[in-house]
């Protein structure tokens, strides 16, 4: 593991399950703070960004921008408060601007902006924009010879955007190794399940088909998560590599988890406790 | 058929090409100004990387990629792609210049111009040829609507340079400011007007001209070497016209432009090869009517229409860009 990782406030030997909890547990608080949030898509996504912040990526807390970082790039910028929750649990944003989340003058607004947030490499909220930027920084990357990596993740949603496909063909004739990009099928967007909103199956065989390297995996089994992460950064050949994590909204938290699916799902003022007292209940010792 | 018949054959028609030049026959004129000074800026800053949507040779950056073909980045016919690319790239320390056309860049792109590069501050600079109308081809290759819509971004510099020296000392000063810049491009042979004028391009400076008693010209881009040879003609019929360049159409140099529009006795004419709606022509006038300035103030610029496909000079005879009708719109207005 990372030498990076000792300044981290539980130190390198902490499970990658009790970073996820934490992280869960994080996103709840900053729901619980207004009231509302893209709790899903937060406590679906909490094994990867764990993987991500506590198994993958090399960085300083200290220095959200030392040049040798992999840089971390969300174009679901509604996802801020899952990533919010992992850069507070990575030391990147100090644990008391969480009750902040959301509010005037905060550094951690409801969509994720580089401008306001350590640690937050661009600014998402419309969508389809971080594949096409992260090429860019591959590129610039590959130019300047660093060892670092760009990841980037993107929703399932937005494999609709024509952007997506722009970068995704350009990535793979610039060869970039460097990019690895995780694509979050939740099967939630605005509308409806993605796959009726608009039929993106079959996905891996698209993307193969388009020459990158890709794996697909459920994104809350941590053990197969960390597996496809170690796949990716090791696979020999000269491709970008494409992680589908399928994943459960609510994942953690049973009764949203079985709640009637929604892109924004809804929490009553009196759930908020409930959540965190199921999520504590099935924290893994 | 008897010879008197072929003699009154059809006439040979005027064509509408895509990419026609805006130099008048026997106009002096300078090849490729813009890849010619991206070369020379490059031995300097290694920083520069070119970036293109397929359209490199229509841009002259052809002329950087055979001159630096690892700093040179192809990136299809996806100006989105290009745009989110290019603020990528920006990201980690290159400055890259980026080219395609005004329409791709201005309506196409919009978003990703907005959120990946304004929104985030990202030194990128992009170049784009076939500003307003200098294109016969219609439409969909007609920018009549991208100063509008670019200077409506916030920390977006807007340029519109009139001509080969101008983009010679546009181009190291695009790269000296430290953001994002929006310039048109005009390209292949381009007139050579303003090295007369002992001019120097300063960023976000309007430069007079020459003085005149009687007209007050404010023009950018292709509309100052208009303008210029509007005021001599009106020179033969005594009518003194003075000529404001204003290149940087943002941040406004709005102080030289209150300073001349409140010389008395002026007729205020805006010169623009833009719709009327948003570009320099209505800057100005909200410029006057903030500062109390009230001088007799007209338009000359394309009209709020989809605009025809044809020749560029019937075009621009038609929709009174042209030196010809310019100079008649003034002295119908006096």
């Amino acid at each position: 593991m990372d030498t990076a990782l000792d300044t981290t406030p539980l130190g390198h030997n902490v499970p990658l399950a009790e970073r996820a909890y934490r992280i869960r547990r994080n996103a709840l608080l900053m729901g619980e703070v207004q009231g509302q949030g893209y709790i899903g898509q937060a406590l679906d996504i909490a094994d990867v960004l764990a993987v991500s912040y506590f198994h993958a990526m090399k960085y300083r807390p200290e220095d959200p921008h030392w040049e040798e970082r992999d840089r971390f790039l969300l174009s679901n910028g509604h996802y801020a408060i899952a990533l919010y929750a992992a850069l507070i649990e990575a030391g990147i944003v100090p644990a008391e601007e969480l009750e902040t989340y959301g509010s005037d003058d905060s550094r951690l607004p409801m969509s994720g902006m580089a401008s306001y947030t350590p640690g937050m490499e661009m600014s998402g909220g419309s969508l389809g924009l971080g594949l096409g930027i992260a090429v860019g920084i591959g590129l610039g990357l590959k130019r300047k010879n660093s060892a670092a990596r760009v990841y980037t993740l993107f929703s399932d949603g937005e494999l609709d955007e024509g952007s997506v496909w722009e970068a995704i063909m350009s990535a793979a004739h610039y060869k970039l190794d460097n990019l690895i990009a995780i694509v979050d099928v939740n099967n939630q967007q605005a509308d409806g399940p993605s796959t009726q909103v608009m039929a993106f199956e079959p996905l891996v065989d698209k993307l193969e088909a388009f020459g990158w390297f890709v794996q697909r995996v459920d994104g809350n089994d941590m053990d197969a998560v960390v597996a496809a992460f170690d796949a990716a950064k090791s696979h020999p050949e000269p491709k970008p590599r494409m992680i589908v994590c399928d994943t459960k909204m609510g994942k953690g938290v049973p009764f949203l988890e079985a709640r009637e699916k929604n892109h924004f799902i809804r929490v009553d003022a009196h759930e908020w406790q409930l959540a965190l007292d199921a999520l504590d209940a099935g924290r893994t010792a | 058929m008897s010879t008197a018949a072929n003699t009154t054959a059809k006439p040979r028609l005027k064509t509408s090409a895509m990419i026609a030049s805006i130099a008048t026959e026997g106009q002096r004129t300078k090849p490729a100004p813009f890849g010619h000074a991206l070369v020379e800026l490059a031995k300097q800053r290694n920083e520069i990387v070119g970036m293109t949507a397929d359209l490199a040779k229509y841009t002259d950056l052809h002329i950087f990629a055979q001159a630096y073909p690892d700093r040179f980045y192809q990136m299809g016919m996806a100006e989105q792609l290009l745009m989110g690319a290019a603020s990528g790239m920006a990201h980690e320390g290159m400055m890259p210049f980026v080219t395609t056309y005004a329409v791709f860049a201005s309506r196409r792109a919009y978003d990703f111009v907005h959120q990946t590069i304004a929104e985030e501050n990202r030194n990128v600079k992009i170049a784009c040829a076939l500003p307003g109308l200098t294109s016969g081809y219609g439409p969909s290759h007609q920018a009549a609507e991208d100063l509008a819509l670019m200077r409506a971004m916030p920390n977006m510099v807007v340029i519109d340079p009139c001509d080969a020296h101008e983009i010679e000392q546009v181009v190291p000063a695009m790269a000296a400011h430290n953001g994002p810049v929006y310039m048109r491009l005009l390209r292949g042979n381009v007139p050579l007007v303003l090295d007369e004028y002992d001019y120097k391009f300063e960023l976000g400076k309007a430069k007079l001209l020459r003085d005149g008693a009687d007209v007050l010209v404010i023009s950018s881009g292709i509309m100052t070497m208009r303008a210029l040879e509007v005021a001599q003609r009106l020179e033969a019929d005594k009518v003194g016209v003075a000529v404001l360049h204003v290149p940087t159409i943002k941040p406004l140099d709005t102080e030289t432009i209150l300073r001349e529009a409140a010389r008395t006795g002026r007729m205020v004419v805006v010169a623009e090869n833009h719709t009327v709606i948003g570009g320099l022509g209505e800057a100005v006038a909200g410029t006057l009517l903030r500062a109390g300035v009230a001088p007799v103030f007209r338009q000359i610029g394309l009209p709020d229409e989809f605009l025809k496909a044809g020749a560029l000079p019937t075009l621009h005879d038609l929709y009174g860009i042209s030196t010809d009708a310019m100079a008649a719109s003034i002295k119908g207005w006096l």
